[in-house]
């Protein structure tokens, strides 16, 4: 055993079945080690659903886009302030809820969907993404749809309703089959899209209002938690969508008459509260709140600029949902958490891709009436 | 080093709260990229207990330079000798670099680093996705690199504990004890 013992070192007292024991002990330790580690990392459990994973299935279904956005690709940067009213001081201790507090903001307009060349279209579902800055480096960053609840319940949901949904190429429709296979596995998903559906489509961004749909806590200074959904609820009244628009020979209709619009006229949105009861479901996206629950108007969003996307405005911001100031809190929702991842694994693929100039430009020349 | 047989007590305490937190760093982070439903919270135990190794990684190496550890046994072989002192720099190096580049690359991608409450630290970099695009690889092959230097360390470890019985792994021990002649 001289060869193990000039190895191992050991010394001549010890066995040389004692050496071999000992080196066995430590060897399954290291080994044991390793694979709890690779249990951690998801290397046993490969069919788990991962932000890679429904990545890779948004670029499978919208084609390959470099340096986009895997999802509201499309979409143009806007700022303006936030001029709180007060009324969310008892409710959330985030400074951008004290009396009179005015909060520089930037945000995005976008249409959902991972295609950043696709037309305009007023069925489209409409984003507005918003990027509070807090004091001392504190944000909050919000995205929200003009829905009024969201299509399914659970990340797993989303990833198949993802490919379901997904249009063939052949009829521009997504394959019914998939779809009734969807909703069969999806319950919650059947009674949300009837309700989505049957929303009001708005002439365009700055008439529609936009949900944050997963329910929060905001968090009193004496730490009292409220469950809440809010809305941003345009000041401008809602004027329907008119036929017309629909055979727009702009393919940016949308987006251009939101820059129109704003440079008559800085674009008002009131940040409505809604306070959860308990009871109400604050895990499940897919079911409203009863209307009856209580909301405050906790200020008003003061859109004042667009801008194209470019090199450091709204393009380079990931809206992740859950980077929130003292006094916002995630709740129980299982979306959350994989927004976020997800939003995160997009923003880390398209960083490091080559850029190409948004479809929305500025200043659109034709009907901007200046 | 020195003539004495035992890191000093806060040498052996910074070392054993640093390997659990380190172990717990790493688990964290590998669950974390590939995890959904537990995402955000295991990113906000990450970035404090990462600031908080970087801190203790600092005062470790002071108390290093200032209470110089135990010679290794001399008749320890000289490739041993080499591969100690070059996986316990490599380790130095990743305790401090594996936080200033996650620190560093969050500052690029213009994420706010919040520790909790409203602790938020400033960026140590401009923003840039481009640089966040490079480092973030980087954060991960280092982060798999050091936990394969744990692996190796501790199995070093437990070589010179159980097999050669040569002092080494009691001069860490939490409770010092006299070292086998």
């Amino acid at each position: 055993m001289s060869l193990l013992d000039d190895l191992a070192g050991a010394g001549p007292a010890m066995r040389p079945r004692a050496v071999i024991l000992r080196l066995g002990a430590i060897a399954a330790l290291v080994a044991g080690t390793a694979g709890a580690f690779a249990y951690a990392g998801g290397w046993l459990s490969p069919h788990d659903l991962t932000p890679a994973r429904i990545l890779d299935r948004f670029e499978r279904v919208n084609g390959p886009h470099p340096g986009f956005r895997r999802n509201h690709a499309k979409g143009l940067c806007l700022a303006g302030r936030f001029e709180s009213s007060g009324r969310g001081e008892r409710l959330s201790k985030a400074s951008l809820f004290a009396p009179g507090q005015i909060t520089p903001v930037t945000g995005r307009i976008a249409l959902a969907g991972g295609r950043p060349y696709a037309a305009d279209a007023a069925t489209t579902v409409r984003s507005l993404a918003l990027r509070f800055h807090l004091p001392d480096g504190e944000e909050w960053r919000t995205g929200n749809n003009d829905i009024p609840v969201f299509p399914v319940r659970t990340p797993e949901a989303f990833y198949a309703q993802l490919l379901a949904a997904k249009p063939d190429p052949a009829t521009g429709k997504p394959d019914p089959e998939a779809l009734a296979a969807f909703f069969a596995a999806n319950p919650d998903s059947v009674k949300a899209a009837a309700l989505i559906k049957a929303r009001t489509l708005t002439a365009g961004f700055a008439d529609d209002t936009f949900r944050g749909l997963n329910a929060f806590r905001f968090v009193a200074r004496d730490g009292r938690q409220t469950p809440v959904r809010w809305a941003f609820v345009p000041e401008h009244a809602a004027t329907a969508e008119s036929p017309a628009q629909g055979g727009r020979a702009d393919e940016n209709f949308l987006f251009d008459g939101f820059a129109s619009a704003v440079r008559r006229a800085p674009v008002r949105w009131h940040l409505v509260v809604t306070l959860g009861e308990p009871g109400d479901p604050t895990a499940d996206a897919t079911r409203a709140w009863p209307s009856e629950r209580p909301s405050l108007d906790a200020g008003t969003v003061i859109v004042s600029e667009t801008e194209a996307e470019a090199d450091g405005n709204c393009r380079d911001v990931n809206f992740d949902p859950l980077v929130l100031p003292a006094g916002i809190e995630g709740g129980d929702d299982p979306l959350l958490g994989a927004r976020s991842a997800a939003y995160a694994q997009s923003f880390t693929r398209r960083a490091g891709e080559p850029k190409s100039p948004s479809a929305v430009h500025d200043a659109p020349v034709a009907g901007a009436g200046l | 080093m020195s003539n004495t047989t035992h890191f000093n007590r806060p040498a052996r305490l910074l070392h054993w709260t640093m390997a659990g937190m380190i172990l717990a760093m790493l688990f964290i982070g590998v669950a974390m990229v590939t995890s959904l439903a537990h995402y955000d919270a295991l990113v906000a135990l990450h970035r404090p207990l990462g600031i908080g190794i970087l801190i203790l990684a600092v005062l470790r190496l002071v108390n290093r330079w200032r209470h110089p550890p135990p010679a290794l046994p001399p008749d320890l072989p000289g490739w041993q000798r080499q591969a100690a002192h070059a996986s316990h720099r490599l380790l130095y190096g990743l305790m401090l670099g594996l936080p200033l580049i996650g620190w560093a690359m969050l500052s690029a991608a213009g994420y706010p680093i919040g520790l909790g409450g409203s602790v938020v630290l400033p960026p140590i970099l401009p923003r840039d996705p481009a640089i966040y695009a490079w480092l973030r690889p980087v954060h991960s092959v280092l982060a798999y690199a050091l936990f394969g230097l744990i692996l190796a360390h501790l199995g070093a470890a437990l070589m010179h504990g159980l097999i050669r019985r040569d002092g080494v792994f009691s001069s860490m021990a939490l409770r010092a004890t006299a070292p086998r002649s």
